[in-house]
């Protein structure tokens, strides 16, 4: 008889595999469940169109953490991160603005459209080294409890008050300022150049139901800024393969580690027996028991959907309902004949080995979230595109193309709800407004699969199709991700844990959540 | 579309021709030639012995005009522009408030009201910021101004037969107006290489001709254009400092260790405490009194020290081919004391230079310490004595023409 599992990961998306290769390495006897065919979650690769692979929800990676690529030794099992060197940005009077990679160009560019903005750019990288800096100890923290007065969370608080003390009046009352304005406020304060306003405010927008001038959004900003301070491994990238790449190589990992992955196995509901945890039961009504059980599912699932509520206290089930995800964003993928012709940037180029951002300014990004607010998609949204193909050859035939277009804002919570005929409305927005820019695109698409938040939540499993699990708000980070009081990766129930990007500090293909959790479960268990 | 390429200069025509090996470098977002020949060595012999031709169009350059022109100036400049008078260069860094270098250049008064600013980096921001209320316009002419420096012995003859300016009565730090072959130029008595030398300031699109006219001028004087290879030499021989790899603008710093202030970087007499106030000049009253912490100083490698390493494995010493810009530890004993930013063999001193940042108590001239070499992969202590920079200094540099007399000293490097 073999030995029973000391944990099941509930759902292989990339924080439950990374929490599964952690356990794994440990020597502990895992097992992952996935309800899909395939491992990665919201990270997957799929040819939905024969010889053309789609990262069908995700598109690129920076904040995979370091310590995770190295400790799992993800380059080993095929994690390979080519350059994404650029951004350009078309403009609707036929110029454009490149944000280029090398220091030299990008400051040619900035002379041409601000030239004061050539200093400010120094100057504003410098101050958020400096606050990514400020902030990045607490992505590697598990959240204290400001209001308890136990001794490790009074440790960790008196920790993380000193950190701030350290940072000196001049970078505190800074990031107090990027705690508490709009993207476009922050923004407003160093540049005049409007399309890189506008290009940066984005960054601050992705995956909230927020707009660049919503109070809050200079955080998330600052938030895709993490990706950017770690030396040797690159700031904005492309995995090859896709993302799906990232998630097989933790896979890799995993079972490099003696970890279990079976796939096509969809858990039902958690056992619980005298307060505890003990197993799962599938749908097809297989029970699987284990010491452990971790849900890498997102906290509405976790606790309300694989929970019988009863087990739950009041203030949890309150603090859940009031954790919000309202997903604002689709995704067009495209399976191209040939690649677009930018009318500014006409022909092959640099420009498209890197992104393309329709977001020429802040009253343009605004008036995108204004149609979503009020319950439309964006008749002409922002849109963060790449051509996977030009970068990694091996995603579409030689000489065809693959586009991937990140859309926002598309609501959940559309007037009348998601339709066929209202998803393809959104395609055709989408294609619509990228025409205008490049004109031959439309007779160059061979296939198009328009992805909207109902879709993700329907097919990758997220709720309400939020791509971080929950907006990246500042009312749900930290210590209350994804609720009061159960910050720290555990449940109300005994052996039951959560790791997913619902969790501290969540939020794009970064790891960290599922690494921290696997540190508190394997503290238990030593604790035991 | 702009070409996905760095910037040329005015002179990219007739530099490009002449490059033999394609050496391109950069130069504040420009192109340019490390070295014309496949070795800078006989473009760095033009400049000691004949003349060097150095396109320094990469300058960012600044023409500062109105009432207020002296007021702005004073402001960000810890130096007194105010003593500046028409026709006068000065050469000064500039501090933000806490005292710490952002870049240094120099300020050419080219009018009552009128003066031209050249920097590193660019500046217009900072100009700008600092100009609020007061009348004066800014005007960035960084592209639309080419400048090429003659340097050399042979500089000021090769001058006095094809320019129509009064360059022979010219003195050191000081500029005038004239004509080269018809082209207005205005022609500064200024360089980046410690010798006799001038910088040549044209517009853009009469560049090419200019260089022509120097080039054929020039043949008969030992005249070479030479790269930045050749010119960091000759930087470095005259104790001049480069942004970058001596120090770290205060505007890109990260950390307290990498800011400097003047007096960190022997900059102490371009800083003017009476003048009135002036960015960054309450932290550099406050320094003054308690002395900075570190120093900026020339080193002398011992040589029989250096012949010993070698001699232990068995060669001749091996020295730098180039100018190194790399830090280099320096110790007292096995405490480290300081760290060297930029060094080269000095083919005119015979002598292997250097320039550091020590402690203060480590800076007094004849201080005995030691710098890392690594001799055939292994690293191992030589024997540095701190000496004055410049550690080159002809008395070409500031020399009056044969029966002129000499140009005043004082006058401000």
């Amino acid at each position: 008889m073999t030995r029973p599992y000391d944990a099941i990961i509930i759902g292989a998306g990339h924080n439950g595999l990374v929490t599964a290769a952690y356990l794994g390495r440990a020597g502990k006897r895992v097992l992952v469940l996935e309800r899909r065919h395939l491992v990665g979650g919201a990270a997957v690769t799929e040819e939905i169109f024969p010889g053309f692979k789609y990262s069908v929800f995700s598109y690129v990676v920076s904040l995979l953490r370091p310590d995770i690529i190295r400790e799992l030794d993800l380059a080993s099992h095929g994690l390979q991160i080519l350059p994404l060197e650029s951004t350009l940005t078309p403009l609707p009077n036929g110029d454009y603005f490149m944000a280029w990679g090398d220091h030299d160009l990008a400051r040619q560019e900035l002379q041409r459209h601000a030239p004061r903005d050539v200093e400010a750019y120094d100057e504003f990288g410098r101050l958020m080294h400096h606050m990514a800096m400020a902030v990045r100890p607490i992505l590697g923290m598990i959240p204290p409890d400001p209001t308890s007065l136990s001794p490790g969370d009074l440790k960790s608080l008196l920790k993380l008050g000193k950190h701030f003390h350290d940072l000196g009046p001049e970078r505190f009352h800074m990031l107090y300022r990027l705690m508490t304005m709009s993207s476009a406020d922050f923004l407003e304060d160093w540049f005049e150049c409007e399309p890189l306003k506008a290009t940066k405010s984005a960054s601050g927008i992705i995956g909230t139901f927020l707009g660049p001038r919503s109070p809050g959004t200079a955080y998330v900003l600052m938030h895709h800024y993490m990706g950017d301070i770690d030396g040797a491994f690159r700031a904005w990238g492309f995995a090859r393969g896709g993302t799906g790449a990232i998630s097989e190589a933790i896979a890799g990992a995993a079972r490099a580690a003696g970890v279990e992955i079976r796939t096509e196995a969809s858990v039902e509901r958690v056992m619980v027996e005298r307060g505890k945890a003990v197993g799962v039961a599938l749908e097809d009504g297989t029970e699987i028991r284990a010491r452990t059980v971790v849900s890498a599912l997102d906290p509405r699932r976790t606790f309300l959907q694989l929970l019988d509520q009863s087990l739950l206290p009041d203030d949890l089930i309150d603090g859940l309902r009031r954790y919000r995800y309202r997903g604002s964003s689709g995704k067009v993928n495209l399976a191209l004949s040939e690649l677009p012709n930018f009318t500014c940037m006409p022909g092959p180029g640099a420009h498209l080995a890197g992104a393309i951002s329709i977001s020429p300014s802040i009253d343009y990004l605004e008036r995108a979230y204004d149609d979503a607010k009020y319950g439309e998609f964006s008749r002409r949204p922002f849109m963060d595109c790449i051509f996977p193909s030009v970068i990694d050859p091996g995603m579409a035939p030689p000489g065809q193309h693959v586009m991937s277009i990140f859309v926002q804002y598309a609501p959940y919570d559309l007037n009348g709800g998601w339709t066929d005929a209202k998803r393809e409305a959104f395609g055709d927005a989408v294609i619509d407004t990228l025409a205008e820019y490049a004109p031959n695109l439309k007779s160059a698409i061979l296939h198009r699969q328009v992805i909207t938040p109902k879709d993700i939540e329907d097919i990758a499993g997220l709720t309400e199709g939020n791509i971080f699990h929950g907006e990246l708000a500042l009312n749900q980070l930290f210590f209350l991700r994804p609720a009061a009081r159960w910050a720290k990766y555990r449940t109300p129930v005994k052996r039951y844990y959560q790791c997913g990007s619902g969790t501290h500090p969540g939020g794009g293909i970064m790891g960290a959540s599922g690494r921290l959790a696997a540190r508190e479960i394997l503290a238990d268990w030593r604790g035991s | 579309m702009t070409p996905l390429q760095l910037n040329t200069t005015p002179f990219h025509q007739r530099t490009a021709a002449l490059a033999q090996g394609h050496a391109w470098r950069r130069w504040a977002g420009h192109a340019v030639l490390g070295c014309y020949q496949l070795h800078h060595d006989r473009e760095y012999a033009a400049i000691r012995s004949g003349s060097g031709l150095i396109d320094v169009s990469p300058l960012y350059k600044y023409l500062i005009h109105g009432r207020d022109a002296c007021r702005l100036l004073n402001r960000i400049v810890p130096r007194n522009v105010a003593k500046c008078q028409v026709g006068r260069v000065l050469y000064t860094p500039w501090c933000d408030s806490h005292g710490k270098v952002i870049d240094d250049g120099t300020i050419s008064r080219l009018g009552e009201k009128t003066y031209r600013l050249t920097s590193a980096d660019p500046n217009i921001r900072w100009l700008t910021d600092n100009a609020g209320g007061m009348d004066v316009v800014i005007e960035d002419v960084s592209r639309s101004l080419g400048a090429v420096a003659l340097q050399g012995p042979t500089a000021r003859d090769i001058l006095a037969r094809v320019a129509d300016a009064e360059v022979e009565s010219l003195r050191y730090f000081h500029l005038t107006e004239g004509t080269i072959r018809g082209i207005p130029v205005t022609i500064s008595r200024t360089g980046y290489t410690g010798d006799l030398g001038y910088e040549i300031w044209v517009a853009a699109d009469r560049a090419v001709p200019l260089w022509d006219a120097l080039v054929e001028t020039g043949a008969d004087y030992g005249l070479l254009p030479a790269g930045i290879l050749a010119l960091d030499v000759a930087r470095i021989e005259a104790g001049l400092l480069m942004i970058d790899v001596d120090y770290v603008s205060a505007h890109r710093a990260l950390i307290d260790s990498q800011f400097s202030s003047p007096y960190e970087l022997n900059l102490g007499w371009t800083v003017n405490l009476e003048k009135g106030p002036f960015n960054g000049r309450d932290a550099l009253v406050a320094e003054h009194r308690h002395g900075p912490t570190w120093a900026f100083v020339g080193i002398e490698v011992d040589w029989e020290g250096l012949i010993e390493l070698y001699a232990a494995v068995g060669l001749p010493p091996q020295l730098p081919t180039t100018a190194w810009r790399i830090s280099v530890p320096l110790y007292v004993g096995r405490t480290q004391v300081g760290y060297a930013t930029s060094g080269c063999w000095s083919p005119v001193l015979k002598k292997y230079i250097a320039l550091a940042h020590v402690e203060t108590r480590f800076a007094a001239p004849g201080t005995a310490i030691e710098m890392e070499v690594t001799v055939e992969h292994h690293r191992r202590p030589v024997a540095v004595t701190v000496v004055k920079t410049p550690f080159f200094d002809p008395e070409r540099k500031k020399a009056g023409a044969a029966g002129q007399r000499g140009s005043g000293a004082g006058d401000g490097t």
